[in-house]
């Protein structure tokens, strides 16, 4: 995989024949299919019956209906969008296949976007039957933010495949040892993007930090719109900003990082 | 290299296009405080099989991924198909390909499932016959729905060279290509190596510790100790060199620090 052919054409093929790699694992795997929808469904259930309650007891939540269950839906969509890159790239690695991928005409720009492809499809198997149990079970319709949605899921689909791919790059260079940072480096965002509650809360000094992260503008644009009916186009464009940058970082962190990998041998170890 | 210095044709590596398949000057990777590999070249033909032979560390792996861009030198050139590698790898990974103990294929999926997907990146044209015709050269067909991870290690073996084989490589970077396969499985796959290498003009490098192999197989053995490479020639000609009658004992001989001696000996 060469990281040096980035003027050369992008194919569509090889990015597909990853997509059927994936797609060949997901259907040979009941439990991994299962994954995806179970933590989604249980998140949408616990949160939804708490708002239920908040609901009833306070003035406040039963003005803004839905901010609560609407931030767990789009903080789902953030987390599971980074779990489903990065778990896809994961495979790779406890296969011991990424010698093979590394050596084949594939290049890495195919790699990252076929497994945001994958991230795309993994978050619909594992989102929409969350919000239609948001809409049966809380009569909470997400597709009722129309347009907004669109920016909303745009915006952490963005944020999600940035993390995804820096991390990828982590794992890449220190071996499966930095697994765990897939697993938990979205949560140290958790409380610094305002997912549940605004970004006046947090101390003047943290809330620069906060509004570094593009999924801040994205809940606070939610918030806005569900308690004041209104839609913050200019939160939306400050975060594809954002988004943008980090993007581009992100992407030459990987790179960075791959060639660092093959400097100390990693790629042919691949372990802890 | 202390060995037959008019056996390799030392390379100029230089731009342009060359007839060599592998080109190798002067390539060095240091990891922190190893010297992995010191200071090797070597030149190998189109349509040649080479051995590289080696104890545990000698630097017969790290050679081999150098050449394949999965590890990057400290310094030296390497050259594959005429392109400058890893610069120009783009050029020349969908001509080669490879086998090696260091790398799996993925289990849930099928031998068919991999082959297919492999055959993809590599743009195969016609793959489903290709995978037909590998699974019957290679025995695959009984055993090329079921999933990877429920093969014997010999059929694994064999999956792995099939996947070597889906795009028809100029190039054939080989990693202990027999081991785990029974000696009557081994043998097959050697004659199909040299079948494939005689009907391709495919040039084959090889990294073993089957001595027998290397004899059967290799018109030229290049072996190392130490990340250094300690002789290069024909394996008539080194064990000539050695007084041995097989390469086994010059093996030993090198790997136990007799080399020298027993080469002067034999002078």
């Amino acid at each position: 995989m060469s990281e040096l052919s980035l003027h050369r054409g992008i194919s569509v093929r090889r990015i597909g024949a990853m997509i059927l790699r994936y797609w060949y694992l997901l259907m040979s795997s009941w439990p991994r299919l299962l994954e995806l929808l179970y933590w989604p469904a249980l998140q949408v259930i616990t949160w939804g019956f708490l708002q239920i309650y908040i609901a009833e007891n306070a003035n406040f939540f039963a003005r803004a209906g839905g901010t609560l269950i609407g931030a767990v839906i789009l903080w789902d969509i953030l987390f599971r969008g980074q779990l489903g890159f990065s778990i896809s790239f994961l495979e790779e690695m406890w296969a011991r296949n990424i010698g093979n991928l590394m050596m084949s005409p594939l290049r890495p720009i195919e790699f990252l976007l076929s497994l945001m492809i994958m991230s795309l499809i993994r978050l619909a198997i594992g989102i929409i039957p969350m919000t239609l149990l948001a809409l049966f079970l809380f009569h909470f319709n997400v597709y009722g933010l129309g347009l907004p949605l669109i920016a909303f899921f745009c915006n952490l689909i963005f944020t999600s495949w940035s993390v995804g791919i820096f991390v990828s790059g982590l794992v890449l260079r220190n071996g499966l040892g930095a697994e765990s940072i897939v697993w938990t480096l979205m949560f140290a965002i958790l409380p610094l993007a305002c997912v549940y509650y605004p970004a006046s809360v947090l101390p003047v000094w943290l809330q620069y930090v906060a509004w570094a992260l593009p999924p801040t503008y994205v809940f606070e644009g939610m918030r806005a719109l569900l308690i004041e009916s209104t839609f913050r186009t200019d939160l939306m464009l400050d975060a594809l900003a954002i988004n943008a940058a980090l993007l581009v970082a992100s992407f030459g962190a990987f790179l960075a990082l791959l060639r660092s990998a093959k400097k100390n041998g990693s790629l042919l170890s691949g372990g802890e | 290299m202390t060995g037959n210095d008019n056996a390799s044709s030392r390379p100029t590596v230089a731009d342009g296009i060359s007839s060599a398949a592998i080109e190798v000057d002067r390539l060095v990777k240091v990891y922190k405080q190893t010297r992995a590999v010191d200071d090797i070249s070597f030149s190998l033909p189109r349509g040649s099989i080479t051995g590289l032979l080696g104890g545990n560390g000698a630097g017969k792996t790290t050679t081999i991924a150098m050449i394949m861009g999965l590890v990057l030198p400290t310094s030296g050139r390497v050259r594959v198909l005429g392109h400058r590698m890893p610069e120009q790898s783009s050029a020349v990974l969908g001509r080669m390909n490879f086998e090696s103990p260091y790398v799996d294929m993925p289990m849930r999926l099928t031998v068919r499932q991999n082959l297919t997907v492999f055959g993809k990146l590599y743009a195969v044209k016609h793959l489903a016959d290709r995978i037909a015709k590998l699974a019957g050269d290679l025995d695959l067909t009984e055993f090329i729905d079921r999933a990877n991870g429920k093969l014997s290690a010999g059929q694994k073996t064999r999956v792995a060279l099939a996947k070597a084989l889906i795009n028809q490589p100029e190039l054939l970077l080989l990693d202990e290509p027999t081991a785990s396969l029974d000696p009557d499985t081994a043998d097959w796959v050697r004659a199909h190596l040299e079948r494939y290498r005689r009907d391709n003009n495919a040039t084959i490098l090889l990294a073993s510790h089957n001595m027998l192999e290397v004899e059967r197989l290799c018109d030229r053995v290049i072996i190392m100790k130490r990340g250094r490479i300690e002789d290069d020639d024909t394996p008539e000609a080194i064990m000539a060199r050695y007084n041995r009658s097989t390469l086994e004992e010059v093996f030993l001989d090198v790997a136990r620090g007799r080399g020298n001696g027993v080469r002067e000996a034999a002078r």
